[in-house]
Parts: structure tokens; sequence; C-alpha cells
């Protein structure tokens, strides 16, 4: 199997559209025959990046290689970039403002998630030029 | 239990239910979405009285098997539209979070 590109523009602030990347994403790899659990791990890690890119970052661009044996996901914006990268994985920490939180995000648990279900999660973040966050999860 | 089961004891109204003989396998309850996707598990019941549109996307993403809205929680029209179109069952019911899971365990 050749490596599969896919590429979403994410929208920013649009909390309707939120996820559909990733419910692209998801449906690729279960069309591929992927095992559902490696399928469930890449979800909840894109989808924990795709919202914060809503969130926090105006949107943004998601690119998405599958290959054999791994997917790497590329989340790519050019917002306001986190300051402090190991505050910003703490569990817990989180900069949502009250409307965000109302619709429940803003636990600070996206960072974590991400490195909990990913293999590899590397962030990459400038201040006043945007975060670049990678994902990868190999399947088993 | 199947969903067909569990919106008989919480006295359920079915707001769109695919798959009404589907076996829920566990439960998590929870409002805050990151936390849902971390630790609900994959074919779970999930107790939320959150109904904006956002938990459509939890559902499909973290494989949970039907979500209970309770508290009586209106749910909107866009967020039920969203569930038909992607599959996703949802019920909702009067009794708290804590009512609910309590008339699971008393079977
Ligand atoms: N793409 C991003 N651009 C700018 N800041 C970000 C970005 N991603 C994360 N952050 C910062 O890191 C913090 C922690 O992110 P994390 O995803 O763990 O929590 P959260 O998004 O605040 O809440 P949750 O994900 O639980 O809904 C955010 O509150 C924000 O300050
Ligand atoms: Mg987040």
């Amino acid at each position: 199997m050749d490596a599969i590109h896919l590429e979403y523009d994410v929208d920013g602030k649009n909390f309707v559209s939120a996820g559909s990347a990733t419910e692209s994403v998801k449906a690729q790899l279960k069309g591929l025959g992927i095992n559902p659990a490696d399928v469930r791990r890449v979800a909840i890690a894109m989808y924990e990046g795709e919202i914060n890119m809503v969130i926090h970052a105006n949107g943004g661009k998601a690119m998405v290689d599958i290959f054999m044996d791994k997917v790497i996901v590329k989340l790519i914006d050019t917002g306001k970039g986190i300051p402090d990268i190991e505050q910003a994985m703490k569990p817990g920490f989180s900069t949502a403002d009250e409307d965000v939180r109302n619709l429940g995000f803003g636990a600070g648990m996206g960072l974590p998630n991400m490195k909990k279900y990913a293999d590899e999660c590397i962030i990459e973040s400038e201040v006043g030029k945007g975060t670049t966050v990678t994902l990868i999860t190999n399947f088993s | 239990m199947t969903i067909k089961d569990l919106t008989n004891l919480l006295q359920g109204k079915e707001l769109y239910v695919e798959e009404p003989d589907r076996t829920i396998e566990s439960g998590y309850a929870g409002d805050l979405l990151s936390f849902v996707m971390g630790r609900a598990p994959s074919g779970c019941a999930w107790f939320t009285v959150m109904t904006n549109i956002n938990i459509c996307a939890v559902a499909v993403l973290a494989d949970i098997a039907v979500i209970v809205v309770c508290e009586g929680c209106e749910v909107d029209e866009n967020v039920i539209a969203k569930a038909r179109q992607q599959g996703i069952n949802i019920i909702s019911t009067e009794l708290d979070i804590f009512g609910a899971i309590k008339k699971i365990d008393a079977g």
C-alpha cells in the first residue's frame, strides 16, 4: 500500500464543524481495515488537537499520512502559540474562556490525552507565530 | 443490557436510536469532554447533561454506544439531526445522573 495523504482546513471558532477532519480520518482508517483500537487512539488524539486549533488558535490545517504500519497526523496553526509547553501539558492547565467552558471544553486534559493515546506527541510552538503538533500512532 | 432495555429502565425517550439491540458494555458519567474522550471506555453508555453539538463528535470518535442525556435536558433538533446522520444512539431521561445509574445498579 502506498502512503495515503489527506489534508483538511480546520475552521477557527466553528463549534459545529469542529471534529469533522478527525471524523473523516477515522472513517478512512476504518475503511482500510485498521484495528478498531488503533483507529480509536488516532481519533481521540487527533480530535483533541483539532479542537485545540478551533478553540485556541483560530483554526489551522490538518495533514495526515497513512502508512502500512502507522499514521502521522500534523496539526499546523498560525495562532498565538504556547508560551510554556511543559505547563500546557500538565493535566488541568487551561486558558479556555468561559464561553468554551460552557460547551464542556477547558478541562485541561486535551494535551494529556494526546500524550496518552498517540505513541509520539511532538509539540513545537512559537509565541505569536503558531503551533505544530505531530502525532504518530503505530498500528499494533 | 441493550439500549432498548436501558431506555425502558430509565423511562427514557429515544431521541434517535439506530441500534436498539446493541449491547452496552460499560458506563461513564461526566460533562467535561476531554475527560470523556480520555476515560470513557468504548461501547459504553455515557451519562451527561451536556447537550451541545460537540457531544456527537465525542460519541463517534470514542466509540460510545449510547449518549444518555439526564435531567430531562432539552436537546436541540440540529444535535438530533447530526446523531441521525452519524448513526449515534441518543436517549434522554428525566432522572439525574446519580438516579439513572442507581436504577441500573438495582437492575
Ligand atoms: N494550538 C494551540 N494554540 C495555542 N494554545 C494552545 C494550543 N493548544 C493548546 N494550547 C494551550 O494549552 C492549554 C492546554 O491545552 P489542553 O488541550 O490540554 O486543554 P484545554 O484545551 O484548555 O482544555 P480541554 O482540552 O480539556 O478541553 C490550553 O488551554 C491553551 O492555553
Ligand atoms: Mg484542548
